[in-house]
């Protein structure tokens, strides 16, 4: 059996389509990532430890279990808790609170890179707690791990294709759902790689400059 | 919870367990093979480990794992399932990896290169007794992340039909009807074997460490000794 490239090139525009659902999901949870990420790092300093230990236990216990899993998890235990959410926004929270405990070490680490001196010239001017975290730390945190953002944005992109156990209409679903009636998964599969490691090399273009950047005003 | 199902999720840890541990072997092949070769001097090698990290690097680990399974047959290529699932997750991982190796290897003084020139050493001695003992030491923390990755990725398999834990997972819920439970259960598996994998990797963390006469921790001063 070889290639059919006609097979390949009739199943590109239902694979698009999954293609622009799967962007759809990355977006939503990338946003949802950047807020939620943002949280965690500042909750993780907090002053109270009812409040810091609690939020470090979580963000470990995602990081460390498989986002599959935990997207069954939303899928099938919120509805049974009342809570009846569409299968876009399941996933969408899932990509996104499991890459929130990813997101939120780059804030750490951006705060943390933050001189001393900093906080202390924002306590001489009496600054407020709010003030200086929105005017003085969180501005010079935060541009310098815009790149490290970059690539989680990348890697949540790649976790798309296991929203196919959530019913979303992604690349995967398309490949399964097409394949089921003609059986041609090597020419579906390879198309649905070639989409994904396109876009793939999109969205980590702007990420490399930024880091080309940076690197080179850190020099 | 019947005897049976206990059982089934203990045959399913072992075949995560099983999956973790090759794919970090074949891994860690396929990422030295290829943090090297970003590192010779020959073209062609630069080019293959180029394409080969960029790829994987672009690639969802199971959309790989779908094309070994499903596609490879196509070309008249039938794997053996588990070796399928142990070749798309090494490759995956192999790529992160290979980052790592590099990363580590430049890391390494230009001073300390120099020095071995300096002695006369060839450059597989220079590889050997200066550049690797200090690169390898710095490639365990990263090497530790990436394990956990490892271990969070086999969970895939499941979708390809292997049995693993979260698979046996699957049919505990559907035998039990508790689907709270069981999600919940599996996630606290993955996360304590999480966890003994981190502490293991702490282990090795520190001896590497003392290996080259650093201690990972300054020591307070604890009396006379």
């Amino acid at each position: 059996m070889t290639f059919d490239w006609q097979a390949a090139w009739g199943a590109a525009p239902a694979l698009l389509r999954g293609l622009a659902t799967a962007l759809q999901a990355a977006a939503l949870g990338y946003v949802i990532a950047l807020v939620l990420g943002l949280g965690f790092a500042l909750l993780r300093r907090s002053g109270r430890r009812w409040v810091r230990l609690p939020v470090a236990f979580f963000v470990e216990f995602v990081r460390s279990t498989p986002l599959l899993v935990q997207l069954f998890f939303l899928f099938f235990v919120l509805p049974t808790v009342g809570i009846e959410l569409s299968a876009m926004a399941t996933g969408a929270i899932g990509l996104g609170v499991h890459y929130a405990t990813y997101t939120s070490e780059v804030y750490r680490a951006g705060i943390d890179g933050v001189p001393a001196g900093q906080w202390e010239a924002a306590k001489a001017l009496s600054l407020s707690r709010g003030r200086t975290w929105t005017r003085v730390v969180l501005p010079q945190a935060v541009p310098r791990v815009v790149p490290a953002l970059g690539n989680y944005a990348i890697a949540l992109f790649k976790d798309t294709p296991q929203l196919t156990v959530i019913t979303i209409a992604e690349v995967l679903s398309v490949v399964k759902a097409v394949g089921s009636q003609n059986f041609q998964y090597l020419e579906l599969i390879t198309v649905a790689g070639v989409l994904y490691l396109i876009t793939a090399l999109v969205i980590a273009w702007p990420v490399r400059v930024l880091e080309r950047r940076y690197r080179r005003e850190s020099a | 919870m019947s005897t049976g199902l206990w059982l089934r999720l203990l045959d399913g840890l072992l075949v995560t367990l099983e999956l973790t541990v090759f794919g970090a072997a074949i891994g860690l092949v396929f990422a030295f093979a290829a943090g090297l070769a970003r590192l010779s001097p020959n073209r062609v090698l630069r080019g293959v480990a180029l394409a080969y990290t960029e790829g994987f690097r672009g690639l969802p680990a199971l959309v790989v794992l779908f094309w070994l399974v499903f596609a490879l047959p196509g070309l008249g290529l039938q794997l053996e399932p588990l070796f399928a699932g142990v070749l798309a997750l090494s490759l995956n991982i192999g790529a992160y990896g290979a980052e790592v190796v590099r990363g580590a290897v430049v890391s390494v003084p230009t001073a300390q290169l120099e020095a071995a020139t300096a002695l006369n050493f060839t450059p597989w001695q220079r590889m050997r007794l200066v550049v690797l003992p200090q690169a390898l030491v710095a490639m365990v923390p990263p090497f530790g992340n990436l394990l956990v990755e490892l271990l969070k990725a086999t969970a895939l398999v499941s979708l390809v039909y292997l049995q693993d834990l979260t698979f046996q997972g699957q049919i505990v819920r559907a035998a039990t009807g508790d689907t709270a439970a069981t999600f919940a259960g599996l996630l606290v598996g993955y996360g304590v074997i999480a966890l003994v994998l981190t502490r293991l990797v702490k282990l090795v963390e520190r001896r590497a460490a003392a290996s080259l006469g650093h201690t990972t921790r300054p020591r307070a001063v604890e009396g006379a000794r």
